[in-house]
């Protein structure tokens, strides 16, 4: 057990484990003390001050400065207050503050500590710097809003190795830059916003594309479908009071009609396509001495991080489209042709959990006869945006069901939305193929959970024992990926995801505040959502018995990995 | 009263560059003698000499070592703090230049004190052109088996490199001298852990002044008594001033502690140029405290200065005369330190933007008493908010500035503006 310490915080003897931080501590005292620019296990640096308190008769910064036995904390003091109020206008007199336009209203850190302390004059003469980055199709960097915190930078260097925001320049020049200050659309930036839903304020952000949507559904000319990811049902309730892990699909579908959309699709379906086209890519590649370890194709940021870094692997990707692709082409071919639609009359929308994606949807090489796949992709917190800007009240609506064929999905697609997902959903198949026969132990826990790089070896015949890894977050990714390439490791299939935790973790999800980090595990949270629904709300739980999907193999497709597939649902990628 | 030869002894005997003169006055003698008499004792005669650390900190040395002995690590480093980046200091480039060897002998005496197999002196990059000397000096060490496996058969190694900073004065920070030694920006890093536990590379690192090292070997080879025959009590032996300003005899001068500044001023300064009248001297550095001439006969000693509200910080000394207005003074000051803030933490980063503001209108004499009241607020933020020993002192010459010339912060004209009547139209 370990050591444990106590002391004395605001007149209260708490006693708690030894190493741990005042501001923890403080906690089991009932003292939430301000902080800005910590994040938890990420940005533990003390630099913005903001969470100063007294120990021992001393200013310290509680997010850095440890307990200790006897110790004396007072976190209240007129001094004390008086400081972090100093803090709060330092902070403000570089800050853009006007609320009311900014993103981030209401759920900006910054302004809800001006609020809680009772800012209420400006004392210092305000200035602020007017450079944006808008070039990227994913983020946008508003440096009017900055305020030096360094999340944003840590976690693309440390969580993330990707490693294109930095501390530039020193003194009251600092703020967060990149290389020659070039544009982060010039960089090795992988678009996967994990930077915008740790920022505490509105410096950082999504390309906004709501109006090119609202554009298309006053299109009458438009037939404009939409399709979801799995994540964003475990993430949009968020948005609208529902505690985290709250699985919101049939509202979301409703809050969908009510905007507009012709048909409400799930990206689901194309995730059991997915399985199948994956799935028989790996079984032939296993089969046929291909490329292994075959690797996972459907996170846009993992796919950009591997043409920038692992050039030389990129022949162990996947070819299969991302399931937000193959959605879009599958739409504009064979749905358009069933409804009678023209394909250059589609429009397809997509939402998702993700910002990467909206580069993805730009990329040269994902359209089909001259037709993008998919021609908007937005963030789930877009579409809350959307909603709320329709006044439609979410709470209210009552749910409702995707649109039939292309909204028909199983358990196995569903769970893509968490570490692990996909990689599930691919073992329920293969061995179901290779045993022939409708196992019934398909849940493999062993790829499951938010721990870094998991690994697994299934026997699924007598001659063949599958090895598996699942790796997710730059981090991890750059230590399983090193393996490989060194060949330090054989595994027959990898799944990597850019976001720590999968897609409900992602860079277009709901943001959530420090503080609410600090007492749950956003990854696990969101994740529950999903692999409830695989277990207790569909039938369904094998991307195989999908009856649409036979369907869609039956009378378009013909067979995985045909010659119609691959020109519509596969792809290739570039060294960058 | 003469200055006194102390640290300073081979000064005048040698060239500074060649290790046999150096040897034939008595190097490495100390050297010797801690292989002799062993850690402990030799520790003890360091910590019964009374000094202190000669950067500004004034941290018992000896006490320093004994604590540096005890952090445990896979590796552990013991660094020169050759950065010497303080305004109006240049100590340390004369034990540089005029007595490398000692600064030498006293690294690697640190380093079998502190148990430290890893010794690099940190010269600040402005000293480029001491840079090949110092490197050649450390290799004639290495040639002499002063330094490497098994120094001078002793079953002791200890290496020795110099690195060179990039030119931020921040990095005579303990811990931004660490960031920028593993090839990052100078940026200190919130404490505990300190350096002495998690430095350089996250090992145990001893960071020790130039003047502090130099001083250790002297101490060695004559004895603590002898140190202390200099001084006081509090403030034990001799400091290296630099003098500089409007004197007739800028320079470095070994002082005992216990002087008067005005004697600092008048006699090793050689007294103010013109003749002109002294207005206040600033002590310790940029970031020291400003004494006016009035005060001029407080004594040169850690305690006597810190009743009046500052440090002999790293022994600098510039003096101003009546020609210089403590507001303009004040303004260079004031854009050093927003130059050199790392802009790491709130206080130093914004405080600084704000006080340039302020700064700009007291210049311009467009403040207003809500500007007082400001910088009255920065003050106070920058000296108990930091995150750094730099924030908290980087204050300290404006508040002692307030104490002792309060009038300059007060508003004491009226400016009307008339269209016309600036200053260019004026010339005209």
């Amino acid at each position: 057990m370990m050591k444990q310490v106590t002391l004395n915080i605001d007149n209260k003897w708490v006693t708690v484990p030894e190493g741990i931080t005042v501001l923890e501590a403080s906690k089991t005292a009932g003292i939430n003390i301000p902080t800005l620019c910590f994040l938890k296990e990420i940005n533990e640096v003390g630099a913005c001050r903001m969470c100063m308190v007294e120990a021992d008769g001393k200013v310290q910064a509680s997010c850095v400065y440890p307990v200790a036995d006897g110790m004396v904390v007072k976190t209240n003091t007129p001094k004390i207050r008086d400081m972090r109020k100093v803090i709060l206008e330092l902070i403000l007199a570089n800050h853009n503050s006007s609320c009311t336009i900014c993103v981030r209203n209401n759920s900006c850190e910054l302004q809800a500590l001006s609020k809680d302390l009772n800012m209420t004059e400006e004392l210092f003469e305000r200035e602020f710097s007017h450079n944006i980055d808008d070039l990227s199709p994913s983020i946008v960097r508003d440096d009017s809003r900055c305020i030096n915190c360094g999340r944003c930078a840590n976690i693309c260097n440390n969580i993330q190795k990707v490693g294109v925001l930095g501390f530039v320049h020193r003194s009251d020049r600092t703020k967060v830059g990149t290389v020659y200050d070039k544009p982060l659309a010039e960089l090795s930036c992988i678009n996967c916003g994990q930077c915008i839903v740790n920022c505490p304020v509105g410096a950082l952000r999504e390309k906004d594309n709501t109006e090119a949507v609202w554009e298309a559904l006053a299109d009458s000319k438009k037939y404009v479908v939409v399709q979801t990811a799995p994540a964003v049902r475990a993430g949009l309730g968020e948005e609208f009071g529902y505690a985290m892990g709250t699985s919101v699909t049939g509202k979301m579908v409703a809050a969908l009609r009510r905007l507009g959309f012709e048909k409400v699709f799930d990206t689901d379906f194309a995730a059991d396509v997915t399985i199948m086209e994956e799935g028989t890519e790996l079984l032939n590649r296993i089969g046929n001495g291909g490329i292994l370890p075959m690797i996972t194709s459907c996170s846009p940021g993992w796919i950009k991080y591997c043409e920038h870094n692992y050039p030389e692997l990129l022949g162990n990707l996947s070819t299969c489209k991302s399931p937000q692709n193959m959605m879009g082409a599958l739409l504009k071919s064979h749905y358009a042709r069933m409804v009678g639609v023209k394909p250059e009359d589609m429009v397809v929308v997509s939402i998702m959990p993700c910002t990467a994606k909206k580069f993805e949807v730009q990329r040269d090489e994902l359209e089909v006869d001259g037709l993008r796949d998919v021609d908007i992709s937005i963030t789930t917190r877009e579409l809350a945006r959307m909603i709320k800007e329709a006044r439609i009240e979410f709470t209210m609506l009552e749910d409702e069901a995707f649109d039939p064929y292309y909204g028909d999905s199983t358990g196995a697609a569903v769970i893509f939305g968490a570490t692990g997902g996909v990689m599930e959903a691919a073992l329920r198949t293969v061995a179901d193929i290779l045993t022939k026969q409708d196992l019934q132990s398909i849940e493999y826990n062993q790829v499951r959970g938010i721990e870094g790089i998991k690994e697994a070896s299934i026997q699924v015949t007598e001659d063949l024992t599958v090895k598996v890894a699942v790796a997710h977050g730059g981090a991890n990714i750059k230590k399983l990926m090193s393996r490989i390439k060194n060949g330090e490791a054989e595994y027959h299939f990898v799944e990597i995801m850019a976001c720590p935790g999968g897609c409900v973790n992602g860079g277009g999800q709901p943001i959530v505040s420090d503080k609410i980090k600090m007492e749950v595990d956003v990854r696990t949270e969101r994740a529950k959502a999903l692999y409830q629904e695989d277990s207790q709300v569909l039938t369904l739980r094998k991307s195989h018995e999908n009856p649409s999907v036979k369907r869609l193999y039956e009378e378009f497709l013909q067979e995985p990995n045909s010659h119609k597939s691959h020109k519509l649902l596969h792809t290739h990628y570039q060294e960058r | 009263m003469n200055q006194v030869h102390y640290i300073t002894e081979l000064f005048e005997k040698y060239d500074g560059r060649n290790i046999d003169g150096y040897l034939k006055n008595g190097g490495f003698d100390s050297l010797k003698l801690l292989l002799s008499n062993g850690i402990e004792k030799t520790v003890g005669e360091i910590s019964a000499s009374g000094l202190q650390g000669r950067g500004g900190a004034a941290y018992p040395t000896g006490r320093k070592l004994k604590q540096a002995r005890e952090a445990k690590g896979e590796r552990k480093f013991v660094v020169c703090n050759a950065d010497e980046g303080e305004p109006g200091t240049f100590k340390d480039r004369e034990l540089l230049k005029r007595n490398i060897f000692q600064v030498i002998e006293g690294m690697i005496i640190a380093g079998i004190c502190s148990d430290a197999k890893e010794g690099i002196i940190y010269v600040r990059e402005e000293y480029k052109n001491l840079h090949d000397d110092i490197i050649k000096a450390i290799n004639k060490c290495y040639e002499k088996k002063f330094l490497g496996v098994n120094l001078l058969n002793s079953g002791v190694d200890f290496d020795l490199k110099l690195f060179s900073g990039a030119g931020a004065y921040v990095c005579g920070e303990g811990f931004a001298m660490c960031e920028s030694m593993e090839g990052k920006s100078g940026r200190p890093r919130s404490k505990p852990p300190y350096v002495k536990q998690e430095g350089f590379l996250n090992m145990p690192t001893l960071v020790i002044n130039t003047e502090t090292l130099s001083a250790i070997v002297s101490i060695i080879k004559k004895g603590a008594d002898s140190f202390k025959r200099y001084g006081t009590e509090k403030s034990s032996g001799t400091k290296l001033v630099s003098i500089s300003g409007r004197v007739n005899q800028p320079g470095v001068y070994e002082v005992p502690f216990g002087v008067t500044v005005r004697e600092l001023v008048e006699h090793f300064g050689g007294g103010i140029k013109d003749n002109a009248k002294g207005n206040f001297v600033q002590i310790g550095g940029a970031s020291g405290g400003i004494l006016p001439e009035k005060l001029w006969d407080t004594k040169y000693t850690y305690e006597n200065l810190e009743s009046r509200g500052m440090s002999i910080g790293s022994g600098a000394i510039v003096v101003a005369d009546e020609t210089n207005d403590i507001v303009k003074y004040l303004k260079v000051v004031q854009e050093f330190f927003r130059h050199e803030s790392c802009g790491k933490c709130t206080p130093c980063r914004e405080g600084n933007r704000q006080m340039k503001v302020i700064f700009d209108k007291m210049i311009d004499k467009t403040v207003a008493e809500k500007d007082f009241y400001r910088l009255d607020v920065v003050l106070n933020i920058m000296k108990n908010a930091s995150l750094c020993g730099s924030g908290k002192t980087e204050v300290d010459p404006f508040i002692t500035a307030k104490m002792y010339f309060p009038e300059a912060f007060t508003i004491k004209e009226v400016r009307i503006e008339f269209p016309g009547n600036d200053e260019e139209e004026e010339a005209v």
